[in-house]
């Protein structure tokens, strides 16, 4: 049985976090579930790549990682739910990160964002 | 017989921005971004200071503090004395704790189970922003102290989610087993997330104003015309995150009988996320 669940038509720019997304990006999602609490947080930010060795990412992972860059995580299985705790420990939030990934200033991205309730 | 009694429904965005918001709402209310937000709150919490509710159903997603994806049921239901909130990796402020009741939880368990839905037990359940948001918006100053919480969790991280259609059925056999429960109680539903909104992607960003719009006409009196749709259609309708619509169908499936559209709120946006808010009560 395939572990991919999405055999309707891709939508643009969208990617449906499924099984097969769960298991590629296992390593990195753990590892951002962590920093749920902040000792792990200051763990990482002592000693990042010991950090990623430590949860095992691979080194498409931790490229992306060291990037700092959320399509690179996205495409190595990165969940945006963990992603997110991941993005705040650079005081960096949705929005910051929507820019990043749309290729917009943060500015732009609120204005995009509002002109659509027009 | 007296038996327990749902009177109505709340809907209303969680977005974490508003979590930090919250605190400081009486000085934000008058500023330009948050004033079209907090303006749509104020009926809300006097319906439910009039209805008296003791006991929220809280429908919402758990979006990575208490689940990880080693184990992601898809849906799961609190059965504890007492929920805690935690942090939550990107700074929003910890609230008090929320009190169970374990005694109705495990009734809606034992009635669900049986009712061939296979949920998830929880004694232990840790509550994140899609839990937290809802209940200090409604109950200002984190007034929640003397009502009394249920969970009910559904998966809306990992696909496969449940599909509207079967979130509509859950809704219905919790508005089944809260009408079976054999004490005199008041109790209100929420469908806490949505509307559109997309964090991840190229098409972050996204907001579907129009289809927002259908979804908070049609879910009052015709929500069978929402639970046709498919998960892949909601992603494509509603984005990526605007899913969690799903949340808003189980909670209109736990109302048993006519609804009547008491207040509602719409917004674009509160930080990627077009807000709804709506008050429906249950009017058999």
């Amino acid at each position: 049985m395939p572990a991919t669940t999405h055999s309707e038509e891709p939508i643009p720019g969208t990617y449906i976090f499924d099984g097969r997304a769960a298991m590629k990006g296992y390593a990195l999602n753990k590892m951002c579930y962590s920093f749920n609490k902040a000792e792990n947080r200051a763990e990482f930010l002592l000693d990042e790549d010991a950090y990623c060795a430590k949860y095992g990412l691979n080194e498409v992972q931790r490229r992306a990682v060291k990037a700092r860059n959320v399509l690179q995580l996205i495409h190595a299985g990165g969940n945006i739910y963990y992603l997110a705790k991941f993005a705040g420990i650079f005081g960096l939030n949705v929005q910051d990160v929507g820019a990043q990934q749309t290729g917009m200033t943060v500015d732009e991205f609120k204005k995009f964002i509002k002109s659509q309730g027009a | 017989m007296t038996v327990a009694h749902i009177i109505g429904g709340l809907t209303t965005s969680h977005i974490p921005a508003i979590g930090n918001a919250v605190p400081n709402e009486e000085v934000l209310k008058n500023d330009p971004y948050w004033q079209p937000f907090f303006s749509g709150y104020g009926k809300a919490r006097e319906w439910l200071q009039a209805a008296k509710p003791d006991v929220a159903i809280v429908i919402y997603n758990d979006h990575g503090l208490n689940f990880f994806l080693d184990k992601r049921p898809t849906f799961s239901i609190g059965a504890a004395f007492e929920y805690q909130h935690a942090d939550e990796g990107w700074g929003i402020p910890t609230l008090p704790p929320f009190q169970g009741d374990p005694e109705l939880s495990w009734h809606i368990i034992n009635s669900l189970v049986a009712d061939e839905f296979d949920i998830t037990s929880c004694q232990e359940m840790l509550v994140d922003h899609g839990f937290t948001v809802p209940m200090s918006l409604f109950w200002k100053d984190n007034s929640y102290g003397n009502i009394r919480t249920i969970p009910v969790c559904i998966n809306t991280v990992q696909h496969p989610l449940p599909s509207p259609a079967r979130c509509f059925k859950l809704g219905q056999a919790i508005g089944r087993a809260v009408e079976s429960y054999d004490k005199d109680l008041k109790v209100v539903v929420l469908g806490t997330g949505g509307m559109s909104h997309q964090l991840d992607g190229e098409r972050a960003g996204f907001i579907n104003k129009k289809f927002d719009l259908m979804c908070m006409d049609k879910i009052v009196n015709e929500p069978e015309a929402l639970t046709g749709l498919s998960i892949h259609e909601l992603v494509r309708q509603a984005g990526a995150q605007g899913a969690e619509f799903i949340l808003w169908l189980a909670m209109r499936g736990a109302l048993p009988g006519n609804v009547k559209m008491v207040h509602s709120n719409y917004h674009i946006a509160i930080s990627n996320t077009a807000t709804g808010l709506m008050v429906l009560e249950n009017a058999a």
